[in-house]
């Protein structure tokens, strides 16, 4: 951790400067930043060591129907840096087929279980990760479920359970 | 009927499988009474000692995420009461902030204060179930009966304001369902009265009780450096000494005028876990004391302008306004203005920062409505502080972590 | 003890304390006052469950308070909460390790249909995989409502007891448990599993192909 912690602007400048061209958009005061995935790990790292040491949450957003959405899936990484409450969020986009990041558990092991968790419902590979199952779902379930082509209802998984009746019992 | 063993990840030493030989693999959960919900652990045990343990979750798993970009944000607020059903306000308060962040939505001062009394009461209710459970597990009963009665008092309240015990579906985009009445303040102060009394019955029966210190002491350490890094929030991690609490960092609600203190602790292990949930309990009375002193007085919902809120039937009787905002609310073509846009908002819920990553996509539904769930942090935290303990104390450390399936697993 | 009907029918003469009765009646009688109920309590109503045993709805006045976690010891399963996927292979065998005679009760609107919870993870219905007796409607029921269903089912086991004797034929069904193996391979969405869903697709199938 520095010294000096830095104020929001010279971090998304040093990102810039260390991840080529970043886009930042601010939102009801929320800053966010869009990283490049192939620089993703790297630009985390930094970030890490700028004192961003508490990192809230790892998602994904598929945006499949989404209007005007240039990628298929966009991961989002909520960073808090402790001592100063400053909160970033790092978006970092990728598509079809076979989406693959690579993973932060090195950074933080916070985001072990937020990985598989997204691996489980969105189908996003995390390379390098320790231990990529299926979190939430049953091992052998095939689908993504949280993917916007997926049903709500399902495709008839749930259904697919032998019956037991009072003979049987 | 697979239950398949899970396989251990890359614990142990690298002396092959061979010297583990003697090691039994016990299974506990999901269905065990002392994981209170449905979690499951594969734990690996030298005698009585748990060499490793694996967590494994999703017993309960029921695609909240999913509904949610199916309902509009109203009616989702009944699919968060079932998130963290020991606390069920508190999720509605997290999910109801979060959406009026996306819609950039000033809450009226008599709402907020209504909120933060609604959010304090949910996280006494929580407190006293999860301490309750920790004694019921470390073999102390009366204790959680304790506890439970003093629910009973809180679901009465929360009764006697929206009509439901504990499946509240309490707020609304822009203001709550119901409005404080003088029963419900009445009912409030008797509680405040009534509730420290019962605190100190329990605080005596088992702050200093020899056994259950013995139990909780020094189990379960969670570190600070551990903490922060493993997302660790809420109670488990102030009781490491990480003083972040959003009320105080962040303020929200009416949080920034209310006079508290945040609890922490320094020893990370379950007892301070047990002291930190006790003193906040505390806190939180004070808190609902303040705000219902200076409770303000006005409207619940903000005004007819934002058109985010229904109208009172006066309103759509008499003028035009409520009139049109009625009817433009009502449409299923119409409904609320939401931005192109995507914004994450969390309050400190009882079990930690529970946050909610919406993105709204021009409708009334979510485009996607994330949860970020404390409990899931937590339990992932559980095979480092088990590991050396005994089998007995696995029940004492879930229980100090408090992980309700239902938020674990959505 | 209403149950046993006291008298000198027949001709035959009996000792002042002595009473006649059906053994049936009788041993109904006894079951339907000591259910030990196995809480499975999977979600939001399994706090419900817990109210009904705690300080204030105190249900051990109708013979029913010893919960117990063993399925062995059980004989009143209380499925309290949404059954998902993940859950169903437990909770069958859970069932399966009960010993007769045993009854199921569903607690709240996700055990019974799916409750709110319309989606690709939560079974609609647990009765759609195990039997069930009593349905308690509610989400989450008061626990006044499931100590109700405790009383009607105590009745329904008054009434009917267990019909035909199950519990007593022990080795056939254990061959009938044994028909039922583990199954286990990809959760895919193909019904191979659910004989009523192959029955269920098959005529979905056959009236498409009846109207073309
Ligand atoms: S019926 Fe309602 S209270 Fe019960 S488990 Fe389902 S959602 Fe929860």
């Amino acid at each position: 951790m520095p010294s000096m912690p830095l104020a929001v602007d010279d971090i998304l400048a040093g990102l810039a400067a260390r991840c080529g061209a970043v886009e930042t958009s601010v939102f009801r005061g929320q800053t966010r930043v869009v990283v490049p995935e192939p620089r993703s790990f790297e630009a985390l790292a930094w970030l890490k060591e700028q004192g961003f040491d508490l990192l809230i949450d790892v998602t994904c957003v598929d945006y499949l129907e989404y209007p005007g959405a240039k990628h298929r899936y966009g991961l989002v990484y909520l960073l808090v840096s402790t001592a100063t409450n400053c909160r970033l969020t790092v978006r970092v986009f990728v598509d079809d087929p076979d989406p693959t990041v690579k993973s932060v558990v090195p950074l933080w092991a916070a985001a072990n279980w937020l990985e598989r968790e997204v691996w489980d419902l969105f189908g996003i590979r995390f390379s390098g990760h320790p231990d990529l199952r299926r979190l939430v779902m049953p091992q052998e379930f095939t689908a993504h479920p949280l993917r916007k082509d997926y049903p709500l209802q399902g495709r008839g998984e749930r259904h697919n359970f032998p019956i037991i009746t009072r003979d049987h019992s | 009927m697979s239950i398949a063993t899970p396989e251990f990840g890359t614990a142990g030493p690298e002396a092959g499988a061979r010297s583990e030989d003697y090691l039994w693999t016990l299974n506990f959960g999901p269905q065990h009474p002392a994981t209170h919900t449905t979690l499951r652990l594969v734990l690996k045990l030298d005698g009585e000692r748990v060499v490793d343990a694996m967590p494994e979750m999703g017993y309960l798993h029921s695609g909240f995420e999913k509904i949610g970009e199916h309902l509009s944000f109203n009616q989702y607020v009944t699919v968060t009461d079932r998130m963290n059903y020991i606390s069920p306000m508190a999720n509605n308060v997290a999910w109801h902030g979060a959406v009026e962040t996306l819609l950039g939505i000033e809450l009226t001062p008599r709402c907020t204060y209504i909120r933060t009394i609604i959010a304090e009461l949910a996280r006494i209710s929580d407190h006293l179930l999860s301490n309750g459970a920790v004694g019921l597990d470390t073999g102390a009963f009366t204790f959680f009966l304790y506890g439970f009665y003093q629910r009973e008092v809180i679901y009465d309240i929360f009764e006697t304001l929206c009509g439901a015990r504990f499946t509240n579906s309490y707020t609304r985009v822009g203001g709550a369902s119901h409005d404080f009445t003088p029963l419900v303040i009445e009912k409030i102060r008797i509680f405040l009265k009534n509730f420290p009394k019962t605190l100190n019955d329990m605080e005596r029966l088992l702050t200093r009780n020899r056994i259950f210190v013995d139990r909780t002491k020094g189990v379960g350490v969670l570190t600070k450096e551990e903490a922060i890094n493993g997302g660790a929030t809420g109670p488990v991690a102030r009781a490491s000494g990480v003083t972040r609490d959003l009320r105080k960092d962040d303020p929200y609600l009416a949080y920034g005028d209310l006079d508290f203190q945040v609890c922490c602790a320094s020893a990370g292990d379950c007892y301070s876990r047990y002291l930190v949930r006790m003193q906040e309990m505390r806190e939180s009375l004070r808190i609902v004391a303040q705000a219902l002193e200076n409770l303000p007085a006005g409207p619940v919902d903000v005004g007819i302008g934002q058109r985010v809120a229904r109208p009172t039937k006066q309103q759509v009787y008499s003028t035009i306004e409520g009139t049109i905002s009625h009817f433009e609310l009502s449409m299923s073509n119409r409904g609320f203005e939401v931005p192109h846009e995507e914004s994450y908002a969390a309050t400190e819920a009882p079990n930690g920062e529970l946050g909610f990553y919406i993105v709204g996509d021009g409708s009334e539904n979510a485009y996607r409505a994330r949860c970020r769930p404390p409990s899931v942090l937590h339990f992932a935290l559980f095979p480092q502080l088990i590991r050396g303990h005994t089998l007995s104390d696995v029940v004492a450390v879930l229980g100090s972590l408090n992980i309700i399936a239902a938020e674990l697993d959505r | 003890m209403a149950v046993v009907h006291s008298g000198s029918s027949g001709g035959l003469e009996l000792p002042e304390n002595v009473m006649v009765g059906q053994l049936d009646a009788l041993a109904n009688w006894c079951r339907k006052n000591s259910l030990w109920p196995m809480p499975f309590a999977t979600a939001c109503c399994g706090i419900e469950l817990m109210a009904t045993g705690a300080a204030k709805h105190d249900l051990a006045r109708f013979g029913a308070e010893v919960f117990r976690f063993s399925p062995r010891q059980c004989d009143l399963m209380i499925v309290a909460g949404r059954v998902v996927m993940k859950m169903l292979p437990v909770l069958q065998r859970i069932w399966q390790q009960m010993h007769e005679p045993k009854w199921c009760i569903s607690m709240g609107a996700c055990a019974s249909t799916g409750g709110v919870f319309d989606t690709y993870a939560v079974v609609q219905g647990i009765d759609r995989f195990i039997p069930v007796d009593m349905y308690v409607p509610g989400c989450p029921p008061r626990p006044e409502q499931l100590i109700q269903a405790i009383i009607d089912l105590q009745d329904k086991i008054q009434r009917e007891g267990t019909i035909t004797g199950r519990e007593f034929d022990t080795a056939g069904r254990q061959l009938r448990k044994r028909a039922l193996v583990e199954m286990a391979g990809p959760l895919t969405s193909d019904a191979s599993r659910n004989p009523m869903l192959q029955r269920e697709l098959a005529a979905a199938a056959d009236a498409v192909a009846a109207k073309t």
